[in-house]
């Protein structure tokens, strides 16, 4: 399909840009690679052969092209700190944060979809009151707070649940919770407000009208038609999630690329740096893609341009 | 107005302005209402083995870690991030509002290539960005806010960009343009008045994230620099005594979400008196 | 009668039960076996000899492989490794060791002289990028060898099991460099199979193999059973978890879920975690070779005036500042900590004085004051002492603003001239890489560490204790070795008239292990190998 294509193209040419603006702000940092490498003990010599080796002496330009040669080939350079392939960390460390991302998601749909169904159910009533207020509260709260609240209730004070690390279901769920939370507040009011509107439709008057039971009516009709503006949004909480990695796995220990990342802007890890940053716009730009693509088969009015 | 009217009429929203202001007060008042100055290292801030002390007679709210007043220290942060937030966010919707309103009016290349770097923007992880902006700069209030503005603009610009669009195909624009009406006053008479809801409420909405970034930025060790106090670099400074000395991390943490959901609360509700159909994902 | 019957076998009986609690445990009651988890937060980089040079790799290097020389465990005495004996002529200038046969890889080869050249010369090939190369510019041929990469004419081996290195100009601390890891030695085949990787895949003749690596997760190590010191190692497996925040560390540790909190004690937990009694034989504390100081960029006004320098000095409280830190530290009066050879108990230094500083800037000229900058890298407790320091600055007129960036930031923005007036040194502070004061002299504070992107942040360069150094490091025979200390500790004390440092604090080193995990005297408290030897330590639940 011409749109899909057209997508790429340009999803392919904002990835460009990305790579193209962070190399440039990691060439304005004010450290050298060539003595981070070399180590404190070199003298200015043996500074420049690193140099040199590493191709840091050439001009930004062709510092730039020889660095998108090498990705065409899958080659993310080697980390100067740690000296393995850049591919090799990051492929090691990704399936860690995709879980954590899909228990991300599910606890967001979980606590979105229930909240907001039922206070829709129960409009203008206490509970619905209070749990629109709830939403917006875990929607305010940062995730660190989030992250540490949890941690020292469910992890040191009542001990149910580990403390930090990674290999089980129970490790994964204070993590995913945390970085759910805020997902999960903004769909419980989404999912309230499409609801409410799917209640109205006439296709449930009438199948009240015929008789059919309350729950049925819900979990057949009201729900999946309620869910649909979400499903749209979901391809966008990759963007918030490539941010909120940083903070949670930092918080929990739990060995994904946001822990790598933070890491590597510690240390000036610039090949670290750059892979992360377009692996994350990689995932960001195919989130939006695929929103953008959903979009339409929910809302016909939509139309792609 | 009637718009304020419609707001007192609204119980939490009322309650998330009584606390701004409340918070504003603070701030403006702080050298006042404050019990100690918050950057002095108080020589009995500290038990004998260097540890931070609880909530005292003297020390209302406890000391933190080099033996500086929590409640002055609270207080006073509220300065801090009260002008962050305000000042990233006013940045970034007097920006976003620009691109937007450029790229929907003016549409054609120009138009496509303002909405392309919106798309760019999108693209980088917003605190990756943020925090790689901070380590090049010379630390300050107004580089932090600045830094914060760059990763909230593009929203802004979206629904700016696809308010313009619609109102500029409307037909009493055309009728104004064959008219021969300039540019500049179909613009600030036709397109902006109807835009200044959307600005309202996203200049509400828009200083939760803010507040909440600049929260995460200082975090992470790169918003405001201490020892001024801001509720964030507090959370940051004190963030591994959250089981020792729980005190010290969720009061200031505390505080910013409070905060954050008042502004949350006001601008919701001035969503839904001013134009309901902004609702959807902020 | 009954009585006197009854009265014997009691105390019998009481004296039975009573020897058990008697006898103290002996070093035959170390079982071989058993494992351990240590944690660390950061990623290990590499177990490259050659390459890895960071506190948490260090001592794991040193299990994996070996050098010619090696320290006596909990302390920092010379003591033969690979090298059997070795023999030092009497200009100094050649050196000649003996190799023990039978030593193996952990691939099977035999170890032999070929693969010592073989070792050395990789760290000094530029083409290694070793951070170590520099210290072994002594060697005849360096230079060279340097721009040839083809053989360090310096090393020779005479046969299978001699290996003689000779110098070009005598180096005292020759015998530390062949205990240093960047000296180790590795096998040729599986270097030049792994290239790059090697660090990852190691293989060396240490006590430990290792036998899995999830990056970012952990790494496995186990017992070498060829190892050629029997009896060594006692544990059979070490597991390092990666990704550990040291807070969290700690509470599993306490939880017994883990057996050492590799990143030590946070501040946040140390006074509830040392004041617990249950506590008191599974904390060590001892000195390192360790120490926190405030460099003064003397090429920068008015950091220029040694009044200022001396009145920064005078300034700072330093009992308030090792307060902060919860007594981890003693107060540091001079550049060498008290663990080093040189280190002058006599000596006063700068006492606190803010008013006698305040009276120096007034004579600088600067009675006003002035304002500046202080660098300090932002993982606590290092930000707070940079508070405590800037609020004593301010006491006496100078306004220091504080930076608080990442470790790497901090270090590039002292390597530029004109890049810091002022950094602590705190979480940089320079740890003695073997324990020789020449080590805190040449990289930190001599005129060839005064260059773009080198470590004398003070930019601080005197060409006559420059002189003295290279006397010094010339004093090779062992007979000297006081008068070399004593040497070395004035050029120290006199370094300090100009001030370019003002030393704070010497922190100690603290580790924390479980209950399940022991070690003879000294082995969390050694010196070189931090935070444990890993050889050394034995598993008390070992069947």
């Amino acid at each position: 399909m011409g749109y899909i294509l057209r997508r790429l193209i340009q999803s392919l040419l904002i990835l460009i840009g990305v790579s193209i603006i962070t190399f440039a702000i990691l060439f304005a940092l004010p450290n050298d690679p060539a003595r981070q490498v070399a180590g404190r003990t070199a003298s200015p010599s043996q500074v420049e052969d690193v140099r040199h080796q590493l191709g840091l002496d050439l001009p930004l330009p062709a510092q730039y092209a020889r660095y998108i040669a090498k990705l065409a080939h899958g080659d993310l350079g080697r980390s100067y700190i740690q000296r393995t392939q850049v591919s090799e960390l990051i492929g090691a460390r990704l399936p860690a944060s995709l879980l954590l991302m899909l228990g991300a998601i599910v606890c967001e749909l979980l606590i979105g979809l229930t909240i907001g169904t039922v206070a829709a159910l129960r409009r203008n009533t206490g509970f619905d009151q209070g749990a629109m207020v709830g939403a917006l509260f875990f929607v305010s709260m940062p995730q660190f707070l989030v992250g540490y609240a949890l941690l020292y209730v469910f992890g040191a004070w009542l001990g149910w649940l580990p403390l930090s690390g990674y290999g089980s279901f129970r490790h994964l769920i204070l993590p995913a919770l945390t970085l759910g939370l805020l997902g999960g507040g903004w769909y419980a009011r989404m999912m309230r407000s499409s609801t409410i509107e799917v209640l109205r439709q006439d296709y449930v008057r009438t199948a009240r009208a015929k008789g059919l039971s309350r729950a049925r009516i819900v979990l057949v009709h009201v729900v999946p038609n309620g869910l649909l503006p979400i499903i749209a949004m979901i391809g966008l909480d990759i963007g918030y999630f490539m941010s909120g990695i940083v903070v949670v796995e930092s918080v929990f220990g739990w060995p994904g690329i946001g822990q790598l990342t933070w890491q590597a802007i510690n240390q000036i890890d610039i090949p670290i740096i750059m892979g992360v940053t377009l692996v994350a716009a990689c995932a960001i730009v195919l989130g939006n893609l695929l929103a953008d693509l959903v979009a339409p088969l929910i809302d016909p009015r939509i139309k792609l341009k | 107005m009637a718009v304020l009217k419609a707001l007192f009429q609204r119980k939490l929203a009322l309650l998330g302005l009584i606390v701004i202001t409340v918070v504003v007060l603070a701030a403006i008042f702080a050298p006042w209402i404050a019990p100690f100055p918050p950057e002095v290292q108080l020589d009995d801030g500290l038990d004998d083995l260097g540890a931070p002390l609880g909530p005292t007679a003297k020390y209302l709210l406890g000391t933190d870690t080099l033996g500086r007043d929590l409640l002055s220290r609270l207080i006073y942060g509220a300065q801090a991030t009260l002008i962050v937030s305000l000042l990233a966010n006013g940045i970034a919707v007097l920006f976003g509002t620009f691109v937007g309103v450029a790229a929907g009016y003016l549409r054609g290349w120009t138009g496509a290539v303002l909405m392309r770097m919106t798309d760019l923007m999108t693209a980088f992880p917003a605190v990756l960005l943020a925090i790689l902006l901070a380590t090049m700069f010379h630390q300050g209030i107004w580089i932090v806010a600045l830094i914060i503005s760059l990763v909230n603009w593009v929203q802004v610009a979206r629904v700016v960009y696809t308010q313009t669009t619609s109102l500029a195909e409307q037909e009493f624009i055309t009728a104004e343009k064959s008219l021969g009406a300039g540019f500049g006053r179909i613009l600030l008479r036709h397109i902006l008045p109807h835009l200044v809801p959307t600005i309202i409420v996203y200049g509400t909405l828009g200083i939760a994230t803010t507040s909440l970034t600049e929260a995460t930025l200082s975090f992470l060790g790169v918003g405001v620099q201490p020892p001024t106090p801001s509720w964030g670099n507090m959370s940051n400074e004190n963030a591994a005594y959250f089981q020792t000395a729980p005190w010290l991390v969720f009061f200031p943490g505390g505080c910013i979400a409070l905060l954050a959901l008042s502004f949350n609360l006001v601008g919701d509700a001035l969503r839904d008196i001013l134009d309901p159909t902004l609702r959807g994902r902020h | 009668m009954m009585k006197k019957l009854v009265m014997s076998v009691s105390l019998a009986a009481l004296m039975l039960a009573a020897a058990p609690l008697a006898t103290p445990t002996f070093a035959q009651d170390i079982k071989q076996g058993g494992a351990m988890i240590v944690t660390f937060k950061d990623d290990i980089s590499t177990l490259d000899p050659a390459i890895g040079y960071d506190w948490k790799n260090w001592s794991m290097i040193k299990s994996v492989f070996d050098g010619l020389l090696d320290y006596k465990p909990g302390t920092t005495e010379i003591i033969p490794d690979l090298a059997e004996s070795y023999d030092v002529s009497k200009d100094g200038l050649t050196y000649t060791f003996k190799l023990r046969h039978g030593v193996k890889f952990h691939n099977g080869r035999e170890m032999k002289a070929a693969d010592v050249k073989y070792s050395l010369e990789r760290t000094c090939n530029p083409d290694t990028q070793s951070p170590g190369a520099g210290y072994y510019g002594a060697i005849k041929g360096f230079d060279d060898f340097q721009k040839s990469k083809k053989d360090l004419a310096g090393i020779t081996t005479p046969d299978d099991y001699t290996v003689k290195i000779e110098l070009a100009h005598p180096d005292a601390t020759m015998l530390h460099l062949m205990a240093l890891n960047f000296s180790f030695v590795v096998p040729k085949e599986e270097v030049e199979k792994l290239g790059p990787d090697f660090g990852k895949h190691p293989v060396g003749t240490g006590a430990f193999k290792v036998s899995e690596w999830t990056s970012g997760q952990k790494i496995v190590f186990e017992r070498n059973k060829d190892y050629y010191n029997k009896g060594l190692p006692h544990l059979d497996q070490i597991t390092f978890e990666i990704g550990q925040e040291p807070v969290v560390a700690l509470l599993r540790l306490q939880k017994g879920e883990i057996d050492i909190a590799g990143d030590g004690i946070p501040p946040a937990k140390y006074v509830e975690v040392t004041q617990d009694p249950a506590n008191k034989d599974l904390v060590t504390i001892v000195d390192q070779l360790q120490t926190g100081y405030v460099s003064m960029n003397v090429t920068m006004p008015p950091f220029d005036k040694v009044e200022v320098r001396q009145a920064v000095n005078m300034a700072i409280n330093k009992d308030r500042i090792v307060k902060l830190i919860n007594n981890r530290a003693v107060p540091a009066n001079q550049p060498l900590p008290p663990a080093m050879p040189g280190y002058d108990k006599s000596y006063k230094g700068y006492a606190y004085d803010p008013d006698g500083a305040k009276a120096l800037l007034a004579k600088a000229g600067l009675s006003d004051g002035f304002t500046t900058e202080l660098y300090v890298q932002n993982v606590d407790p290092n930000p707070r002492i940079a508070q405590a320091i800037q609020q004593d600055l301010a006491k006496i007129g100078i306004k220091a603003e504080l930076k608080s960036l990442d470790q790497g930031n901090v270090i590039a923005a002292g390597g530029k001239k004109d890049g810091a007036p002022m950094i602590w040194s705190g979480g940089m502070a320079w740890i003695a890489d073997f324990p020789d004061p020449s080590n805190f002299y040449t990289a930190i504070l001599g005129c060839g560490g005064a260059v773009d992107g080198g470590w004398n942040w003070a930019w601080y360069c005197n060409k006559d204790l420059d002189a003295r150094a290279d006397q010094a490091n010339a004093m090779t025979d062992p007979a000297q070795a006081d008068a070399r200390a004593t040497a070395w500790g004035k050029i120290f004390t006199d370094l300090m008239k100009d001030a370019p440092w003002a030393p704070v604090f010497n922190e100690k080193a603290i580790t924390i292990h479980s209950k399940r995990v022991a070690g003879p005297n000294g082995v969390f408290a050694d010196p070189i190998h931090i935070p444990v030897n890993y050889d050394e330590v034995y598993a008390t639940d070992a069947q």
